[in-house]
C-alpha cells in the first residue's frame, strides 16, 4: 500500500554494507548528514527555526501566550511540545489524528527539553497562582529522510535560545529573552545487523531493529531516552551507545551556539 | 544548443497544420503544452519533451525494475515507480507456476526485471518476464532516479553506460523506469552510485560522458566543473 | 477588537500601508491600490514530493507539494473515469499571532476542498483513471491572503510534479478598505477592512474557478473587486511560469536530456 517499497536486496545490501562498518551513503557508523540551522524565519513566532538535516527539513516555532499555571504548581509556567509527521514530508505519512508514531516524537522531544530544565517552569510565572506564561513548542516536519527526533530538538533549541518573550503583547514592557537554564541535544541511533549508526536516514530506519534516543546536556549528564521499533538491545550495546551520544551531542551543541551567537 | 522551456497552457503552434504530439493537446486549430518541458517540432506535429516529475509513464516494450508488493494465486502485483501498480500474471514468466504458488518464485519484496508488454487505453500496464533479458534481481541494491534522466544515463547508443562498464567492476542495469540495479564491492557501487548522481544532476551539460569517465578513472578532485 | 484601534488604512496621500513594526505600532505607507504584495516563488524545492513549491508573499510563507498521480487509498475515493484531485491545506501552528491547535480546522477543510475543485478543471484528470493526485498546502507563515497563496503555490507544484494540466491555476484577492476597493488585502486590511474577495483564475482559458466573498460590497465594487483580481492573476501567473522555467532552464540548454 505504501508508496516507498523496501525491497529485500535493499535491505539486505544495508545489513551486509553494516557488516563492513559502511553505510550507503558513505558516511562513518557515528557521522552526522550535514546540520544546517536558520533562525528567526518565522514573525508570527516568538523564537523560530529552520533546521536541514541532510534530506529532512523541519520548521520549528515557540509560541507564548499568557494563561493559568496548574494548581498543584502556582509558581510555575507550562510547556506543551508537539510534533507533527505531515503528509507533504513522506508518502509513509498518513492524514487524521496523530498516531503512535507522531506522539512518541512529541513526547520524547518534550522530555529531552523539559527533564534538563532548558526553560526554567518558574521563570514562566507572571504572578503566582493567577498568570503564567505557556510556551507552546511546535515541530513542523516538510521533507522527510528520517531522524525527526533529532532535527526537531536541534530546531526547538535553536528557537528557545532565540525566543523573545512578549511582554509588549500584555503591557509587561518590553520584549525579553527567554531564560535557557541547558542546552539538551539528542542523537538517535539505530541497530542494522549487529551494527550501531547514528542519524539514520529514512532507508536505514525501515532496515533497521531496533532505535534509540539519547538526550545529554552540556554537562554530560542523560537527561532522556527512549528505545523504539521492533528488537532489541544488549545492555553493552546500549552503554556504548549512550557513550558515543555524549561524544557527538558536543559537536552538534557547538553547532547550534554559533547560529544563535549570530 | 539552447530550446525554449514551455509550461502547462503555453501555446506551441497555431498554424492548423499540426497535431498535438506527446505532452501536448489541441484545441481547435492551436496545440498548447500539456507538461513543463522542452518544445520539439517535427514535421507534422509538435510535442512537448517532459522535463519535470519524478514517475515513470509506462510505455510498450521498456524494460523496467520493480518489486512485488503483492502476490495473488495467479498474479503479482509489483512497484514500478508509476502512476499505479502493475500486474504480472504466472503465464508470463518463464516458469510454470501452479495455481497458488506465486509467491514460491517470486515472494513480496522481491525485485525483478521485466519488460512492459501491453499499456491500455487507461494506461494500466502489464509486464511480464519472457523474454531472455529478464530475470529475477539477487544480491546489490537498486536506486531510484526521474525517468526523464534515464536517456542521458544510457546516452547516445549507450555510449554513457558502457563508460559506467568499463570504468568500474559493476554489474549493472538502468530500468526505464528510473530504477537502477548495480552489484559489486562497496567502493565500485559508491563511485557508480556518485558517477549516476553526477549524469542526473548535470544532464544538461556537454562533454558529461568524458567527465563521467574522468571521474571514475581518476576520481571526483579529477573532474573539470562542467560548462553549461 | 474594536474598530478603534484601527490603524489609518490608507495615508493622506492614499497611499497603503506597505510595512509595520510591530513591537511599536508603527507604519510606512507606499503601497497603491492596485499594487500586488512582493511575491516570490521558487519551483522544485523538497526532496521526497513527486513536485514542490514555496512561496512568499507578504508576510506569507508557503509550502506545496504534490503526489501522484498514484493509487488512490481508500478505494471509495477512487473515480474509475478520471484521477481525483485531493487537497490537504493545513496551517503550522506557529503561523499566526495566536497559536493554533495543529491538525486541519474547520476553516481548513473548507478551503481544501474549494482549492481542490479549484485546481480540477486545469488537470487532464481523464488521462489517470483511478489514480488519486494529492495536493498539500502547509502555511508555514500567515499574514492574509493565505488561500490564494497556497493556491497559487499548489498549482507550480503540480507543473513541477509533470502532472499534465491545460493550464496553471493562479488566484488572488480584492477586498474594500475605508470605501476604495483595492487588491490584495495585506494584514491589517483584512482585519479593518469591510470586505474580502479572493477568487482563482486558469488564465489559459478565463474561468473563474473560485470565489469567496464575505463583508460588505455594492454591486457595482463587486465587479470592480473581480476585475482587480481577476487582472492581478495574469501577472502572478508570469510569476508562476518564470518559477517553472527558472527551474528547468538548466536542462534547455543541449537539447535538454537527449
Amino acid at each position: 500500500m505504501s508508496d516507498d517499497v523496501v525491497s529485500d536486496i535493499q535491505r539486505q545490501y544495508l545489513v551486509d554494507l553494516a557488516d563492513k562498518g559502511r553505510r550507503f551513503d558513505d558516511r562513518g557508523l557515528d557521522e552526522y548528514r550535514d546540520v544546517s540551522i536558520e533562525t528567526d524565519v518565522i514573525n508570527q513566532a516568538e523564537g523560530s527555526a529552520h533546521v536541514r538535516l541532510g534530506g529532512t527539513e523541519v520548521y520549528c516555532g515557540v509560541k507564548m501566550e499568557m494563561g493559568d499555571p496548574y494548581s498543584d504548581s502556582p509558581n510555575q509556567g507550562v510547556i506543551t511540545t508537539t510534533a507533527e509527521r505531515n503528509q507533504m514530508a513522506s508518502p509513509d505519512f498518513e492524514g487524521g489524528p496523530p498516531r503512535g508514531p507522531s506522539v512518541e516524537v512529541s513526547r520524547v522531544i518534550d522530555r529531552g527539553i523539559r527533564e534538563s530544565d532548558a526553560v526554567p517552569l518558574e521563570s514562566l510565572c507572571i504572578e503566582p497562582g493567577e498568570k503564567c506564561w505557556v510556551v507552546y513548542l511546535d515541530v513542523h516536519c516538510v521533507d522527510f529522510d528520517g531522524n525527526l527526533f533529532d532535527a526537531g530538538s536541534l530546531g526547538l533549541l535553536a528557537a528557545l535560545m532565540t525566543a523573545q518573550i512578549p511582554n509588549h503583547r500584555h503591557d509587561l514592557g518590553e520584549p525579553e529573552p527567554l531564560e535557557i537554564r541547558s542546552q539538551p541535544i539528542m542523537t538517535t541511533a539505530v541497530k542494522i545487523g549487529d551494527e550501531i549508526l547514528f542519524d539514520p536516514t529514512d532507508l536505514e530506519e525501515k532496515v533497521s531493529s531496533p532505535r534509540i534516543s539519547v538526550s545529554t546536556d552540556e554537562h554530560g549528564r542523560i537527561r532522556a531516552a527512549q528505545k523504539s521499533l521492533a528488537g532489541g538491545f544488549q545492555p553493552e550495546e546500549i552503554q556504548e551507545t549512550i557513550r558515543r551520544s555524549r561524544r557527538k551531542a558536543e559537536e552538534l551543541r557547538s553547532n547550534v551556539l554559533e547560529t544563535v551567537k549570530k | 544548443m539552447s530550446r525554449e522551456v514551455v509550461v502547462p497552457g503555453d501555446l506551441l503552434d497555431d498554424s492548423g497544420q499540426k497535431e498535438a504530439g506527446s505532452n501536448a493537446y489541441k484545441e481547435g486549430s492551436e496545440v498548447y503544452a500539456e507538461r513543463v518541458g522542452l518544445k520539439k517540432e517535427g514535421s507534422n506535429h509538435v510535442e512537448v519533451v517532459a522535463l519535470s516529475g519524478k514517475r515513470y509513464e509506462p510505455q510498450r516494450g521498456d524494460l523496467v525494475i520493480g518489486t512485488i508488493i503483492e502476490a495473488k494465486p495467479s498474479i503479482w502485483f509489483l512497484d514500478i515507480n508509476g502512476p499505479s501498480d502493475v500486474g504480472m500474471h504466472v503465464n508470463e514468466v518463464p516458469w510454470r507456476v501452479d495455481f497458488g504458488e506465486t509467491t514460491k518464485y517470486l515472494d513480496i519484496g522481491e525485485t525483478a526485471l521485466m519488460k512492459v508488454y501491453h499499456v491500455d487505453e487507461q494506461r494500466e500496464a502489464q509486464v511480464t518476464m519472457k523474454d531472455r533479458t529478464c530475470r529475477k534481481l539477487e544480491g546489490g541494491t537498486t536506486i531510484t532516479v526521474p525517468p526523464s534522466k534515464v536517456p542521458r544515463i544510457i546516452g547516445r547508443r549507450g555510449s554513457m553506460i558502457k563508460t559506467i562498464k568499463n570504468n568500474t567492476d559493476c554489474r549493472l542495469f538502468v530500468g526505464k523506469n528510473g530504477v537502477i540495479w548495480f552489484d559489486g564491492e562497496p567502493e565500485e557501487v559508491s563511485h557508480v552510485r556518485d558517477a549516476i548522481h553526477m549524469i542526473v544532476d548535470q544532464a544538461h551539460t556537454s562533454g558529461l560522458t568524458e567527465r563521467v569517465e574522468t571521474f571514475l578513472d581518476e576520481g571526483p578532485e579529477a573532474v573539470d566543473p562542467p560548462t553549461e | 477588537m474594536a474598530k478603534a484601534d484601527a490603524p489609518d488604512l490608507l495615508n493622506h496621500e492614499g497611499l497603503r500601508i506597505a510595512e509595520r513594526d510591530p513591537v511599536n505600532d508603527e507604519y510606512t505607507y507606499g503601497r497603491g491600490k492596485d499594487e500586488l504584495r512582493p511575491i516570490e516563488i521558487e519551483a522544485g524545492v523538497l526532496n521526497r514530493a513527486d513536485g514542490s513549491a514555496y512561496l512568499e508573499w507578504g508576510e506569507n510563507k508557503v509550502l506545496a507539494a504534490t503526489y501522484g498521480p498514484r493509487e488512490c487509498h481508500p478505494r471509495r475515493d477512487q473515480d474509475p473515469a478520471e484521477a481525483v484531485v485531493r487537497v490537504t491545506y493545513n496551517m503550522a501552528p506557529f503561523s499566526v499571532s495566536d497559536r493554533t491547535r495543529p491538525g486541519p480546522s474547520r476553516r481548513d477543510r473548507e478551503i481544501g476542498k474549494v482549492t481542490s475543485e479549484a485546481l480540477e478543471p486545469a488537470v487532464l484528470t481523464q488521462l489517470y483513471p483511478g489514480a488519486a493526485i494529492d495536493v498539500f498546502i502547509e502555511i508555514i507563515e500567515a499574514e492574509a491572503g493565505t488561500r490564494c497563496a497556497g493556491l497559487t503555490a499548489a498549482s507550480v507544484s503540480m507543473a513541477d510534479a509533470g502532472i499534465p494540466m491545460k493550464g496553471l491555476v493562479t488566484s488572488c484577492a480584492a477586498g474594500k478598505i475605508e470605501d476604495d476597493v483595492v487588491l490584495d488585502l495585506s494584514r491589517e486590511e483584512d482585519f479593518h477592512g469591510e470586505a474580502d474577495l479572493p477568487i482563482a483564475v486558469v488564465p489559459k482559458t478565463g474561468d473563474v474557478v473560485l470565489l469567496q466573498m464575505d463583508g460588505d460590497l455594492s454591486a457595482d465594487e463587486f465587479d470592480e473587486a473581480i476585475d482587480k483580481a481577476y487582472e492581478a492573476c495574469y501577472d502572478i501567473h508570469d510569476l508562476q511560469k518564470q518559477a517553472l522555467v527558472d527551474r528547468y532552464q538548466g536542462s534547455a540548454t543541449n537539447g535538454g536530456n537527449r
